[in-house]
Protein backbone atom coordinates (compact mmCIF):
# COMPACT_ATOMS: atom_id res chain seq x y z
CA UNK A 1 0.00 0.00 0.00
CA UNK A 2 3.07 2.05 0.86
CA UNK A 3 4.00 1.67 -2.47
CA UNK A 4 0.79 2.80 -4.36
CA UNK A 5 0.85 5.53 -2.53
CA UNK A 6 4.54 6.62 -3.58
CA UNK A 7 3.92 6.14 -6.91
CA UNK A 8 0.95 8.27 -6.94
CA UNK A 9 2.80 11.00 -4.78
CA UNK A 10 5.42 10.42 -7.81
CA UNK A 11 2.91 10.91 -10.68
CA UNK A 12 1.20 13.95 -9.22
CA UNK A 13 4.49 15.71 -8.31
CA UNK A 14 5.98 15.30 -11.30
CA UNK A 15 2.85 16.30 -13.07
CA UNK A 16 2.21 18.99 -11.53
CA UNK A 17 4.27 20.34 -8.89
CA UNK A 18 7.61 20.05 -10.64
CA UNK A 19 5.76 21.00 -13.58
CA UNK A 20 8.07 19.94 -16.21
CA UNK A 21 8.01 23.44 -18.75
CA UNK A 22 6.66 25.77 -15.81
CA UNK A 23 9.14 25.04 -13.20
CA UNK A 24 11.78 23.17 -14.90
CA UNK A 25 11.92 24.71 -18.60
CA UNK A 26 12.26 21.49 -19.99
CA UNK A 27 10.71 21.13 -23.61
CA UNK A 28 9.97 24.56 -24.03
CA UNK A 29 10.86 24.40 -27.99
CA UNK A 30 7.51 22.76 -28.73
CA UNK A 31 5.93 24.14 -25.73
CA UNK A 32 6.35 27.67 -27.46
CA UNK A 33 6.02 26.22 -31.12
CA UNK A 34 3.35 24.32 -31.09
CA UNK A 35 0.96 25.99 -28.77
CA UNK A 36 -1.05 28.08 -31.57
CA UNK A 37 -4.26 25.89 -31.83
CA UNK A 38 -5.62 23.25 -29.19
CA UNK A 39 -5.97 20.39 -31.56
CA UNK A 40 -1.95 20.21 -32.26
CA UNK A 41 -1.04 20.64 -28.78
CA UNK A 42 -3.24 17.80 -27.68
CA UNK A 43 -1.32 16.01 -30.27
CA UNK A 44 1.76 16.83 -29.47
CA UNK A 45 0.99 16.26 -25.37
CA UNK A 46 -0.45 12.63 -27.02
CA UNK A 47 2.95 11.90 -28.56
CA UNK A 48 5.55 12.82 -26.04
CA UNK A 49 3.02 11.23 -23.02
CA UNK A 50 3.56 8.07 -25.24
CA UNK A 51 7.52 8.47 -26.28
CA UNK A 52 8.54 9.63 -22.42
CA UNK A 53 6.78 6.94 -21.21
CA UNK A 54 8.31 4.45 -23.33
CA UNK A 55 11.81 6.04 -22.96
CA UNK A 56 11.81 6.28 -19.30
CA UNK A 57 10.86 2.12 -19.39
CA UNK A 58 13.64 1.44 -21.76
CA UNK A 59 16.26 3.97 -19.91
CA UNK A 60 16.07 2.93 -17.08
CA UNK A 61 15.76 -1.06 -17.96
CA UNK A 62 19.19 -0.25 -19.38
CA UNK A 63 20.52 1.59 -16.92
CA UNK A 64 19.80 -0.75 -14.21
CA UNK A 65 20.86 -4.06 -15.93
CA UNK A 66 23.52 -3.02 -18.32
CA UNK A 67 25.18 0.07 -17.08
CA UNK A 68 24.69 0.01 -12.96
CA UNK A 69 26.08 -3.59 -13.27
CA UNK A 70 29.45 -2.89 -15.39
CA UNK A 71 30.25 0.31 -13.75
CA UNK A 72 29.73 2.59 -17.09
CA UNK A 73 27.08 4.80 -15.21
CA UNK A 74 29.06 7.76 -16.18
CA UNK A 75 28.16 7.10 -19.60
CA UNK A 76 24.38 7.95 -19.07
CA UNK A 77 24.46 10.58 -21.18
CA UNK A 78 25.61 9.62 -24.44
CA UNK A 79 23.98 6.00 -23.91
CA UNK A 80 20.53 7.31 -23.33
CA UNK A 81 20.82 10.44 -25.98
CA UNK A 82 21.65 7.74 -28.59
CA UNK A 83 18.73 5.16 -27.08
CA UNK A 84 15.91 7.87 -27.16
CA UNK A 85 16.97 9.14 -30.58
CA UNK A 86 16.96 5.15 -32.10
CA UNK A 87 13.87 4.62 -29.90
CA UNK A 88 12.03 7.83 -31.39
CA UNK A 89 13.07 5.77 -35.24
CA UNK A 90 11.74 2.78 -34.20
CA UNK A 91 8.60 3.72 -32.28
CA UNK A 92 7.57 6.10 -35.67
CA UNK A 93 8.59 2.92 -37.91
CA UNK A 94 6.63 0.78 -35.43
CA UNK A 95 3.08 2.81 -35.59
CA UNK A 96 3.41 3.42 -39.08
CA UNK A 97 3.28 -0.39 -39.90
CA UNK A 98 1.21 -2.03 -36.96
CA UNK A 99 -1.22 0.60 -36.04
CA UNK A 100 -1.80 3.19 -38.95
CA UNK A 101 -4.60 5.14 -36.85
CA UNK A 102 -2.93 6.19 -34.04
CA UNK A 103 0.21 7.07 -36.31
CA UNK A 104 -2.06 9.49 -38.37
CA UNK A 105 -2.92 11.39 -35.36
CA UNK A 106 0.64 11.24 -33.39
CA UNK A 107 3.07 10.84 -36.60
CA UNK A 108 4.06 14.36 -37.74
CA UNK A 109 5.27 15.11 -33.99
CA UNK A 110 7.15 12.16 -33.44
CA UNK A 111 10.08 13.14 -34.81
CA UNK A 112 10.08 16.34 -33.17
CA UNK A 113 10.66 15.09 -30.14
CA UNK A 114 13.89 13.47 -30.66
CA UNK A 115 15.76 16.31 -29.57
CA UNK A 116 13.46 17.63 -26.84
CA UNK A 117 15.20 18.36 -24.09
CA UNK A 118 11.94 16.90 -21.97
CA UNK A 119 12.85 13.28 -22.73
CA UNK A 120 16.34 13.17 -21.71
CA UNK A 121 16.13 15.24 -18.73
CA UNK A 122 13.28 12.83 -17.51
CA UNK A 123 15.60 10.06 -18.31
CA UNK A 124 18.48 11.37 -16.10
CA UNK A 125 16.34 12.72 -13.49
CA UNK A 126 14.76 9.38 -12.84
CA UNK A 127 18.43 8.05 -12.63
CA UNK A 128 19.73 10.26 -10.08
CA UNK A 129 16.33 10.22 -8.09
CA UNK A 130 17.06 6.13 -6.99
CA UNK A 131 13.55 5.11 -9.02
CA UNK A 132 13.16 1.43 -9.89
CA UNK A 133 11.86 0.43 -13.09
CA UNK A 134 7.97 0.75 -12.52
CA UNK A 135 8.63 4.47 -10.44
CA UNK A 136 10.32 5.41 -13.41
CA UNK A 137 7.68 4.33 -15.98
CA UNK A 138 5.51 6.47 -13.54
CA UNK A 139 7.34 9.48 -13.33
CA UNK A 140 7.88 9.67 -17.03
CA UNK A 141 4.34 9.43 -17.52
CA UNK A 142 3.72 12.57 -15.15
CA UNK A 143 6.14 14.45 -16.62
CA UNK A 144 4.32 14.07 -19.88
CA UNK A 145 1.40 14.79 -18.31
CA UNK A 146 2.40 18.22 -16.80
CA UNK A 147 4.00 18.79 -20.32
CA UNK A 148 0.41 18.28 -22.33
CA UNK A 149 -1.92 20.33 -19.45
CA UNK A 150 0.27 23.24 -19.38
CA UNK A 151 0.63 23.03 -23.60
CA UNK A 152 -3.12 22.50 -23.89
CA UNK A 153 -3.56 25.57 -21.38
CA UNK A 154 -1.39 27.38 -23.19
CA UNK A 155 -2.83 27.05 -26.83
CA UNK A 156 -6.33 27.57 -25.25
CA UNK A 157 -4.76 31.14 -24.01
CA UNK A 158 -3.12 31.45 -26.75
CA UNK A 159 -6.14 31.34 -29.08
CA UNK A 160 -7.81 34.00 -27.52
CA UNK A 161 -5.03 36.49 -27.57
CA UNK A 162 -4.94 36.11 -31.66
CA UNK A 163 -7.97 38.69 -31.02
CA UNK A 164 -6.64 41.22 -28.56
CA UNK A 165 -4.82 44.21 -29.17
CA UNK A 166 -1.74 44.30 -28.02
CA UNK A 167 1.50 46.65 -27.70
CA UNK A 168 3.46 45.93 -31.30
CA UNK A 169 6.73 45.16 -29.78
CA UNK A 170 5.21 42.37 -27.56
CA UNK A 171 2.93 40.78 -30.46
CA UNK A 172 4.57 37.26 -30.96
CA UNK A 173 6.54 35.17 -28.76
CA UNK A 174 7.42 38.04 -25.92
CA UNK A 175 3.42 38.49 -24.90
CA UNK A 176 3.48 33.74 -24.83
CA UNK A 177 6.56 34.25 -22.38
CA UNK A 178 4.60 37.13 -20.59
CA UNK A 179 1.80 34.63 -20.33
CA UNK A 180 4.17 31.47 -19.53
CA UNK A 181 5.19 33.65 -16.55
CA UNK A 182 1.86 34.05 -15.42
CA UNK A 183 0.84 30.35 -15.64
CA UNK A 184 4.06 29.71 -13.50
CA UNK A 185 3.07 31.63 -10.81
CA UNK A 186 -0.02 30.05 -11.07
CA UNK A 187 1.69 26.41 -10.87
CA UNK A 188 4.17 27.99 -7.90
CA UNK A 189 0.76 27.88 -5.97
CA UNK A 190 1.11 23.95 -5.94
CA UNK A 191 4.72 24.34 -4.60
CA UNK A 192 3.69 23.34 -0.99
CA UNK A 193 1.36 19.91 -1.71
CA UNK A 194 3.54 17.56 -1.43
CA UNK B 1 39.62 41.65 -40.96
CA UNK B 2 41.32 38.79 -40.34
CA UNK B 3 38.88 36.49 -40.72
CA UNK B 4 38.84 34.52 -37.08
CA UNK B 5 38.82 37.52 -35.60
CA UNK B 6 35.94 38.15 -37.83
CA UNK B 7 34.31 35.05 -36.33
CA UNK B 8 34.68 35.88 -33.12
CA UNK B 9 33.22 39.50 -33.68
CA UNK B 10 30.39 37.93 -35.47
CA UNK B 11 29.54 35.22 -32.48
CA UNK B 12 29.68 37.80 -30.05
CA UNK B 13 27.95 41.07 -31.62
CA UNK B 14 26.54 40.39 -34.95
CA UNK B 15 24.88 36.79 -34.05
CA UNK B 16 24.82 36.67 -30.72
CA UNK B 17 23.05 33.63 -30.00
CA UNK B 18 20.78 34.75 -27.01
CA UNK B 19 19.82 38.57 -28.10
CA UNK B 20 19.75 37.93 -31.97
CA UNK B 21 19.64 34.57 -32.84
CA UNK B 22 17.17 33.42 -29.72
CA UNK B 23 19.16 30.01 -29.42
CA UNK B 24 19.66 27.65 -26.41
CA UNK B 25 16.37 29.47 -24.26
CA UNK B 26 15.69 26.26 -21.90
CA UNK B 27 19.53 26.64 -20.23
CA UNK B 28 18.86 30.80 -20.63
CA UNK B 29 16.06 30.40 -18.71
CA UNK B 30 16.46 27.70 -16.25
CA UNK B 31 20.30 28.67 -15.10
CA UNK B 32 19.92 32.62 -14.73
CA UNK B 33 18.56 32.77 -11.16
CA UNK B 34 22.17 34.44 -10.56
CA UNK B 35 24.42 35.78 -12.58
CA UNK B 36 27.80 33.75 -11.68
CA UNK B 37 25.21 30.61 -12.52
CA UNK B 38 25.06 32.11 -15.47
CA UNK B 39 28.88 32.57 -16.72
CA UNK B 40 29.55 29.12 -15.39
CA UNK B 41 26.89 27.81 -17.64
CA UNK B 42 28.02 29.67 -20.25
CA UNK B 43 31.94 28.90 -19.78
CA UNK B 44 30.85 24.79 -19.77
CA UNK B 45 29.24 25.65 -22.91
CA UNK B 46 31.86 27.20 -24.99
CA UNK B 47 34.22 24.36 -23.75
CA UNK B 48 32.28 22.30 -25.05
CA UNK B 49 31.40 23.90 -28.48
CA UNK B 50 35.02 24.77 -29.10
CA UNK B 51 36.04 21.09 -28.67
CA UNK B 52 32.90 19.68 -30.49
CA UNK B 53 33.43 22.45 -33.69
CA UNK B 54 37.12 21.21 -33.60
CA UNK B 55 36.00 17.73 -33.97
CA UNK B 56 33.83 17.67 -36.39
CA UNK B 57 35.34 19.72 -38.96
CA UNK B 58 37.95 17.67 -38.29
CA UNK B 59 36.18 14.32 -39.29
CA UNK B 60 34.05 16.18 -41.70
CA UNK B 61 35.39 14.11 -44.75
CA UNK B 62 35.10 11.04 -42.61
CA UNK B 63 31.89 11.32 -41.65
CA UNK B 64 28.86 9.80 -44.17
CA UNK B 65 26.28 12.58 -45.17
CA UNK B 66 23.64 10.17 -43.74
CA UNK B 67 24.69 9.61 -40.64
CA UNK B 68 26.11 12.86 -39.65
CA UNK B 69 23.94 13.60 -37.24
CA UNK B 70 24.01 10.89 -34.90
CA UNK B 71 27.64 11.44 -35.48
CA UNK B 72 27.16 14.85 -33.96
CA UNK B 73 25.50 13.76 -31.39
CA UNK B 74 27.83 11.05 -29.91
CA UNK B 75 31.00 13.55 -30.53
CA UNK B 76 29.07 16.75 -28.29
CA UNK B 77 28.04 14.10 -25.83
CA UNK B 78 31.46 12.81 -25.07
CA UNK B 79 32.80 16.48 -24.33
CA UNK B 80 30.05 16.99 -22.53
CA UNK B 81 30.73 14.17 -20.20
CA UNK B 82 33.94 15.02 -20.14
CA UNK B 83 33.11 18.82 -19.03
CA UNK B 84 31.21 17.15 -16.45
CA UNK B 85 33.79 15.21 -14.62
CA UNK B 86 36.04 18.14 -14.88
CA UNK B 87 33.43 20.33 -13.35
CA UNK B 88 32.49 17.73 -10.34
CA UNK B 89 36.27 16.97 -9.54
CA UNK B 90 36.73 20.84 -9.58
CA UNK B 91 33.75 23.26 -8.95
CA UNK B 92 31.42 21.06 -6.76
CA UNK B 93 29.49 23.76 -5.67
CA UNK B 94 28.68 24.92 -9.15
CA UNK B 95 27.82 21.88 -10.39
CA UNK B 96 25.58 21.29 -7.99
CA UNK B 97 23.56 24.10 -8.54
CA UNK B 98 23.78 23.54 -12.32
CA UNK B 99 22.85 20.05 -11.68
CA UNK B 100 21.00 18.21 -14.41
CA UNK B 101 21.30 21.20 -16.69
CA UNK B 102 25.06 20.48 -17.63
CA UNK B 103 24.31 16.98 -18.98
CA UNK B 104 21.37 19.17 -20.89
CA UNK B 105 24.03 20.12 -23.08
CA UNK B 106 24.12 17.89 -25.64
CA UNK B 107 20.58 18.53 -26.78
CA UNK B 108 21.36 22.74 -26.66
CA UNK B 109 20.64 23.92 -30.13
CA UNK B 110 23.30 26.08 -30.17
CA UNK B 111 25.97 23.49 -30.58
CA UNK B 112 24.31 21.35 -33.15
CA UNK B 113 23.19 24.42 -35.03
CA UNK B 114 27.27 25.22 -35.01
CA UNK B 115 28.06 22.11 -36.37
CA UNK B 116 25.84 21.63 -38.70
CA UNK B 117 25.93 25.08 -40.10
CA UNK B 118 29.56 25.68 -39.77
CA UNK B 119 31.76 23.22 -38.43
CA UNK B 120 31.09 20.68 -40.95
CA UNK B 121 32.08 22.85 -43.95
CA UNK B 122 35.35 24.59 -42.90
CA UNK B 123 38.70 23.81 -41.66
CA UNK B 124 39.37 23.23 -38.31
CA UNK B 125 41.09 26.92 -37.18
CA UNK B 126 37.93 28.94 -38.60
CA UNK B 127 35.69 26.23 -36.47
CA UNK B 128 37.64 26.25 -33.55
CA UNK B 129 37.08 30.48 -33.38
CA UNK B 130 33.51 30.24 -34.42
CA UNK B 131 33.33 27.97 -31.37
CA UNK B 132 34.86 30.79 -29.37
CA UNK B 133 32.76 33.93 -30.11
CA UNK B 134 29.49 31.66 -30.32
CA UNK B 135 30.38 30.94 -26.95
CA UNK B 136 31.57 34.02 -25.05
CA UNK B 137 28.39 35.46 -27.02
CA UNK B 138 26.17 32.92 -25.62
CA UNK B 139 28.34 33.39 -21.26
CA UNK B 140 27.78 37.49 -22.10
CA UNK B 141 24.21 36.56 -22.80
CA UNK B 142 23.45 34.39 -19.98
CA UNK B 143 25.66 36.68 -17.68
CA UNK B 144 23.50 40.24 -18.78
CA UNK B 145 20.07 38.30 -17.51
CA UNK B 146 21.92 36.81 -14.92
CA UNK B 147 22.94 40.04 -13.11
CA UNK B 148 19.70 41.15 -14.29
CA UNK B 149 17.85 38.72 -12.25
CA UNK B 150 20.11 38.74 -9.43
CA UNK B 151 19.45 42.08 -8.87
CA UNK B 152 15.57 41.93 -9.50
CA UNK B 153 15.45 39.27 -7.53
CA UNK B 154 18.17 38.95 -4.75
CA UNK B 155 19.59 42.84 -4.47
CA UNK B 156 22.93 41.80 -5.57
CA UNK B 157 25.63 41.09 -8.47
CA UNK B 158 28.01 38.06 -8.31
CA UNK B 159 26.92 37.68 -4.69
CA UNK B 160 28.03 41.07 -3.08
CA UNK B 161 25.02 42.59 -2.35
CA UNK B 162 24.17 46.34 -3.49
CA UNK B 163 23.42 48.52 -0.70
CA UNK B 164 19.80 49.90 -0.26
CA UNK B 165 18.66 47.45 -3.03
CA UNK B 166 18.90 44.80 -1.05
CA UNK B 167 16.18 45.34 1.36
CA UNK B 168 13.66 46.15 -1.84
CA UNK B 169 14.32 43.19 -4.12
CA UNK B 170 11.48 41.20 -5.73
CA UNK B 171 11.71 36.66 -4.99
CA UNK B 172 9.89 36.42 -7.75
CA UNK B 173 12.18 37.19 -10.35
CA UNK B 174 14.46 34.31 -8.38
CA UNK B 175 11.87 31.94 -9.46
CA UNK B 176 10.87 30.28 -12.47
CA UNK B 177 7.86 33.12 -13.35
CA UNK B 178 10.90 35.60 -13.04
CA UNK B 179 12.51 34.06 -15.59
CA UNK B 180 9.63 33.54 -18.22
CA UNK B 181 9.29 37.82 -17.55
CA UNK B 182 13.27 38.94 -17.60
CA UNK B 183 13.07 36.92 -21.23
CA UNK B 184 9.17 38.02 -22.50
CA UNK B 185 10.96 41.69 -22.07
CA UNK B 186 14.09 40.68 -23.58
CA UNK B 187 12.45 39.46 -26.78
CA UNK B 188 10.21 43.01 -27.29
CA UNK B 189 13.30 45.24 -26.23
CA UNK B 190 14.88 42.82 -29.75
CA UNK B 191 11.96 42.91 -31.29
CA UNK B 192 11.95 47.12 -31.27
CA UNK B 193 15.61 47.45 -31.99
CA UNK B 194 15.26 44.90 -34.84
CA UNK B 195 12.61 47.31 -36.57
CA UNK B 196 14.83 50.55 -35.93
CA UNK B 197 17.25 48.42 -37.60
CA UNK B 198 15.16 47.43 -40.61
CA UNK B 199 14.18 50.92 -40.98
CA UNK B 200 17.64 52.36 -41.22
CA UNK B 201 18.17 49.67 -43.93
CA UNK B 202 20.88 47.51 -41.49
CA UNK B 203 18.48 44.25 -40.79
CA UNK B 204 19.59 42.32 -38.24
CA UNK B 205 20.25 38.90 -38.78
CA UNK B 206 16.75 36.69 -38.08
CA UNK B 207 16.00 35.02 -34.99
CA UNK B 208 15.67 31.39 -35.98
CA UNK B 209 15.62 29.37 -32.05
CA UNK B 210 12.68 27.53 -30.96
CA UNK B 211 11.26 30.72 -29.05
CA UNK B 212 10.09 31.53 -32.78
CA UNK B 213 7.79 29.46 -33.46
CA UNK B 214 8.78 28.43 -36.45
CA UNK B 215 11.85 26.19 -38.01
CA UNK B 216 12.70 27.99 -41.21
CA UNK B 217 15.98 28.80 -41.36
CA UNK B 218 16.90 27.11 -37.92
CA UNK B 219 19.97 25.14 -38.84
CA UNK B 220 18.71 21.66 -36.63
CA UNK B 221 15.30 21.81 -37.99
CA UNK B 222 16.32 18.75 -40.01
CA UNK B 223 16.67 16.53 -36.97
CA UNK B 224 13.69 18.56 -35.20
CA UNK B 225 11.30 18.04 -37.79
CA UNK B 226 12.47 14.93 -39.55
CA UNK B 227 11.93 17.14 -42.67
CA UNK B 228 15.14 17.56 -45.09
CA UNK B 229 16.28 21.11 -44.94
CA UNK B 230 15.41 22.69 -48.02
Amino acid sequence: MDYVTNLILILVASAIVNNVVLSQFLGLCPFLGVSKRVETAAGMGGAVIFVIGIASFVTSVIYKFILAPTGFEYMQTIVFILVIAALVQFVEMFLKKSVPSLYESLGVYLPLITTNCAVLGTALNNVTNGYDILECVISGIGVATGFTIAIVIMAGIREKIEYNDIPSAFKGTAIVLVTSGLMAMAFLGFSGVI
Amino acid sequence: MNKNIERIVNGVWKENPTFVLMLGMCPTLAVTTSAINGVGMGLSTTVVLILSNMMISALRNFIPDRVRMPAFIVVVASFVTIVQFLMQGFLPSLYDSLGIYIPLIVVNCIILGRAESYASKNPVIPSMFDGIGMGLGFTIGLTCIGIVREILGNGSVFDVNIPFLDNYHITLFGLAPGAFFVLAFLVAIMNVIRKNMEKKGKPLPKAVGCTTGNCDGCPSATECTGKEAK
